[in-house]
């Protein structure tokens, strides 16, 4: 038996949930005070996933990086291979909200795309 | 072989440097720091004090009294920000009474002029928050307030502008006494090379007893005083108009509330003896020490620091300012031990060290010398129609850099551009004040070094605070991954 | 005389002010100019490219930039005027009522607007060290956290590569995950409070994900390096906030980011002479977000310092909204006025006084408590009459909290009340 604490995230109590796991599946939640936070702590202990925010470089436009986020969510313990990946992208203005950087980033089958507008340089 | 070789380019270097250009002289100032203005100058009260303070007789006394005078002219024509708002020293107690009629009779015969004792009643009345316990003050109606920074950069402009050359970021490492076919002669060694020089002017601040015992026998000994203070948002510049000094007692030697020259409000220093002369740390003791202290003065001390900073002083064991050509080391004059009223009297010894140099070198005047300086214009000062006009000349002065003191783009550029030029962050705050206000660079940092370094064509990542190290930026995003 | 006219103009082209603007649009007021003292719209959301805006708005997630867009796109659409690169200087009252707005910018120089009304909506800027008191030196790598994702975010450079961070502000918080994921070693968050000024999810999630201490109950007590930082000290502090001695820790890093409380920035409001709140350094508005000069109005950070950017896109169209019914010269009478005052526990709230004449139904009322509540109760009378009583299972002061007063039940306890000055509080109760 594997007992895990963590903090629900979903309103601002913020209450200490402990999870019971056996083999990787949820025994028990406890110390929620609502449904939201079992289901959260359940998700947070078997698949946690995150959605990763952060910069590519890009070439000829007003600002020398843009950001991006990754489409979907992506599992957690992938959060920093994303941000790696994105080291070797680089867009080139003009960019635009939704516009995809990049395909299946870090094999996680998510694509990241754009999320500031950037209309270039002006010539 | 250089003329004249001035080591530091403080205030008192500044001040000889300027009067020295007025003569036909090869003169040279040494700056260990990469910009005029970096060490005591820079962290101190700012005031330009009346001279009842020190004993009559010493140079002290001497050159405060014809410093203050000197300001009060040199203001308009080179164009820095005084203010004559006048000093108080304030009786906390009956018992001050005695100590207040001292320091007017000792005001008096240093020849300060105007000075009054002020009764609780008038006291109250030109300066309504002023303690409720002062009983009475000492009055002096010609003290005032600077800008310690553009009053150097002003002098060190104004002799650059009149042919004295300025090298920075070179340190002396070892002084020694030479003689040669026309003579004696020193020879410095720096961080940047040998020079060989006719004289040598000492006004290296905390370090002028170090370069002093290199040619002397008759050894100084400087101790650094650390002094702390607490600068406030401009929303309390108001709390006084003059400058209140407390009358030192049985509690202690007191500390100043002041007005600054540009409406902050300034409280301090601390007194404390330190052996580094490079400590410009502050302490969670002086700081809590200086409000509590500033309190005394004042009915209300707001809680509206902006920040806090330290200065060290030099202080000679003699107590007073040592300045004369060295009597063992003929050619080698002294500035040192300039502490307060260090500032106030900087342009009077100037003019006495100015003095000796024509004596010894028998220089003629320079006919061609510049007397008058123009300083950066200050769009926040000026009026509409200046403004206008500083826009029409470059619309750059439209473009809003320091929101809090309202510095644009083109005060910041005309800083780097000029004679002696900002090579620095600091050294645009200290000429333009972007970044001196209540934010304190939060905005305007990241529009300063990039105006910076495209000035300097460099990468922003060359761009320091202060000097060699004090970078700011550090790579790309994601370059350590 | 002066140099243009509008019929509104709004100071500051961030979230606060472009939804002013679509609001007081969509009142059908023309006349409308936005002046920005950036290059683009959108103000400091532009720098906020992590996600969690607009849960409460568009019902989605979005980043700031993201969300900014959406507000910029009805502003294009909608044809609104707006300058960029401008900055206010000045704002003062002319005759009859009117206001005139004096600004810059490289184009057209110096110039006046004259207009009806006014909103201010300048936001708000970060706390310095000096106001914090940390002792030491001052070398370069103190940034505030705003400063350092400005440089991150907009310039893509990094400010340190070894950073501690003080306070658990969101910004802090934010800025603890950004600095990790651009490269950057993040050794941890001290918080002086023994809470955190942060969200939960944002501890959780730019924290607990990256194993960064959060050392609450801790400060700064000295800083080395005299010309970049080469290490902070930080120590625990007791219940009075002050270091306790043997307890300090030593930190070796080449950068120090502050993010401890935000200031609206009122310097403009306060020239004007609009009244200010002491406890929020934002402006004292009525029921209609209108400050003590009537046509200025105020909405967002630069009125009181906001979580979510969410209240501030709701609150900013009302104020636009209230705005455009001032510029058309509605008139209604002013009902009974009603102050707000708020005790045991609550610090302010926002509007501090209600005018029934021109009370919406619901009228929604914020505020933030001054410390961290556990299981108590909100409580709100009028003229001593209980209004509600609210549960609570936690109130901390990094969240903002309201309360929703309705005008069909403030009228009915008027109409019974012999009070000769009306006054709603809004209290913490057991």
């Amino acid at each position: 038996m594997e007992t895990r604490e963590l903090t629900c995230i979903r309103c601002p109590i913020g209450c200490h949930i402990t999870v019971e796991l056996e083999n990787g599946e949820v025994k028990s939640v406890t110390g929620n005070s609502c449904p939201r936070g079992e289901e959260y702590a359940s998700n947070e202990v078997t698949h946690p996933v995150r959605t990763v925010t952060s910069l590519v470089r890009l070439k000829n436009g007003k600002r020398p990086v843009v950001s991006v986020k990754t489409q979907s969510d992506v599992p957690k313990e992938k959060m920093m291979d994303v941000v790696k990946a994105l080291k070797e992208v680089e867009l080139t203005a003009p960019v635009k909200i939704g516009d995809i950087a990049a395909e299946n980033i870090a094999g996680t089958g998510v694509n990241i795309i754009v999320t500031s507008n950037d209309e270039g340089e002006s010539v | 072989m250089i003329d004249v070789t001035i080591i530091g380019a403080g205030v008192t270097g500044s001040a000889i440097a300027r009067e020295l250009s007025k003569f036909d002289l090869d003169v040279l100032v040494l700056e260990k720091e990469s910009d005029v203005c970096e060490g005591t100058s820079k962290a101190n009260s700012g005031i330009v004090h009346s001279g009842y303070d020190a004993k009559p007789g010493t140079l002290k006394a001497k050159f405060n009294v014809e410093g203050n005078k000197l300001i009060h002219e040199l203001s308009k024509t080179l164009d820095f920000p005084f203010k004559e708002n006048g000093s108080m020293v304030l009786a906390l107690e009956e018992e001050g009474r005695a100590g207040i009629e001292e320091l007017y009779e000792r005001g008096k015969s240093n020849g300060v002029p105007g000075l009054r004792i002020l009764e609780k009643e008038e006291l109250h009345k030109l300066e309504p928050n002023v303690s409720d316990a002062a009983v009475c003050a000492l009055y002096a109606p010609t003290g005032g307030i600077v800008c310690p920074f553009n009053m150097t950069i002003a002098f060190a402009e104004n002799a650059a502008d009149n042919g004295v050359r300025f090298q920075f970021d070179t340190k002396v490492t070892n002084i020694e006494k030479k003689t040669g076919d026309e003579g004696n002669y020193y020879l410095l060694e720096t961080s940047n090379g040998n020079i060989e020089t006719k004289l040598v002017i000492n006004a290296a601040g905390v370090y002028s007893d170090v370069f002093h015992n290199m040619v002397s026998s008759e050894k100084l000994h400087i101790t650094p005083r650390k002094g702390e203070y607490l600068l406030m948002d401009k929303a309390a510049g108001d709390l006084v108009k003059s400058t209140m000094f407390q009358l030192p007692s049985k509690l202690g030697k007191g500390v100043l509330v002041t007005p600054t020259v540009h409406g902050n409000l300034m409280v301090g220093p601390t007194a404390e003896e330190t052996d580094d002369p490079e400590d410009t740390s502050t302490s969670a003791q002086g700081l809590d020490f200086l409000f509590a202290k500033g309190s005394m003065s004042v009915n209300s001390l707001p809680r509206l620091t902006i920040t806090s900073f330290a200065g060290l002083r030099a202080h000679e064991d003699g107590g007073d300012f040592v300045i004369g050509e060295v009597k063992d080391a003929p050619g080698f004059i002294d500035a040192a031990g300039i502490e307060s009223p260090g500032l106030t009297a900087a342009p009077a010894i100037g003019a006495y060290v100015a003095g000796i140099v024509k004596e010894l070198l028998g220089a003629s005047e320079k006919k061609e010398f510049i007397g008058t300086r123009k300083g950066i214009p200050s769009m926040a000062l000026a009026t509409p129609e200046e403004r206008a006009e500083l826009i029409a000349s470059d619309p750059s002065y439209a473009h809003v850099i320091c929101r809090c003191e309202l510095v644009t783009e083109g005060e910041i550029k005309n800083a780097i551009n000029r004679t002696l030029g900002a090579r620095t962050v600091d050294g645009i705050k200290r000429r333009t004040r972007a970044g001196m206000g209540r934010c304190q660079t939060g905005f305007c940092l990241a529009r300063t070094i990039p105006l910076l370094a495209e000035a300097l064509g460099v990468d922003e990542e060359e761009i320091v605070k202060s000097g060699n190290g004090a970078y700011y930026i550090e790579g790309r995003i994601k370059d350590s991954l | 005389m002066a140099d243009k006219k509008a019929d509104l103009i709004i100071i500051g082209g961030g979230p606060a002010g472009l939804a002013a603007a679509a609001s007081a649009r969509k009142e059908g007021l023309q006349d409308i100019l936005i002046l920005e003292r950036d290059t683009r719209l959108g103000g400091i959301l532009n720098q906020c490219i992590h996600n969690g805006f607009g849960l409460h708005t568009f019902k989605e997630e979005l980043t700031g930039p993201e969300y900014a867009a959406r507000f910029i796109k009805q502003i294009e659409d909608e044809k609104i005027p707006y300058m960029l690169d401008t900055m206010v200087v000045d704002i003062a009252e002319a005759g009859g009522g009117d206001k005139i707005v004096t600004a810059m910018n490289p184009k057209e120089g110096l110039f006046t607007v004259q207009a009806s009304a006014v909103i201010l909506a300048m936001g708000c800027r970060e706390r310095p060290r000096g106001a914090l008191n940390i002792p030491g030196y001052r070398p370069a790598g103190i940034y505030s956290a705003g400063t350092a994702q400005y440089y991150v975010n907009i310039e893509g450079r990094m400010p340190g590569k070894k950073v501690v961070i003080l306070g658990s502000g969101d910004i802090g918080l934010i800025m603890a995950r950004r600095m990790t994921y651009e490269g950057a070693k993040v050794l941890c968050v001290a918080e002086l409070q023994p809470y955190s000024g942060g969200l939960k999810r944002n501890i959780v999630q730019c924290l607990d994900d990256f194993d960064i201490p959060l050392l609450l109950s801790h400060t700064v007590v000295d800083i080395k390096g005299k010309k970049r930082v080469e290490g902070v000290t930080i120590a625990e502090v007791d219940a009075n906030r002050k270091p306790i001695p043997g307890t300090e820790v030593f930190y070796e890093c080449d950068t120090l980011l502050l993010s401890c409380g935000l200031i609206p920035e009122n310097e403009l409001s306060g020239k004007l002479g609009v009244k200010m709140n002491p406890v929020t350094n934002g402006a004292f508005v009525n029921e209609s977000l209108e400050t003590s000069i009537p046509g200025v109005f105020a909405c967002g950070n630069v009125l009181h310092v906001h979580d979510l950017v969410d209240y501030v896109s709701g609150e900013a169209a009302t104020a636009g909204k209230n705005a455009a019914a001032y510029v058309q010269g509605e008139k209604k009478p002013a009902g009974t006025v009603i102050k707000i005052k708020t005790e045991n526990g609550v610090r302010y709230s926002v509007p501090s006084v209600v005018r029934t004449g021109l009370m919406p139904d619901t009228l929604t009322v914020r505020f933030r408590v001054g410390n961290e509540y556990r299981d108590t109760n909100l409580a709100v009378y009028l003229d001593g009459k209980q209004l509600m009583k609210l549960p609570k299972r936690v109130m901390a002061p990094g969240e903002m909290e309201q309360i929703i007063l309705v005008k069909s039940k403030v009228e009915e306890i008027l109409k019974t009340s012999d009070a000769s000055e009306h006054e709603v509080v809004i209290r913490v109760e057991d």
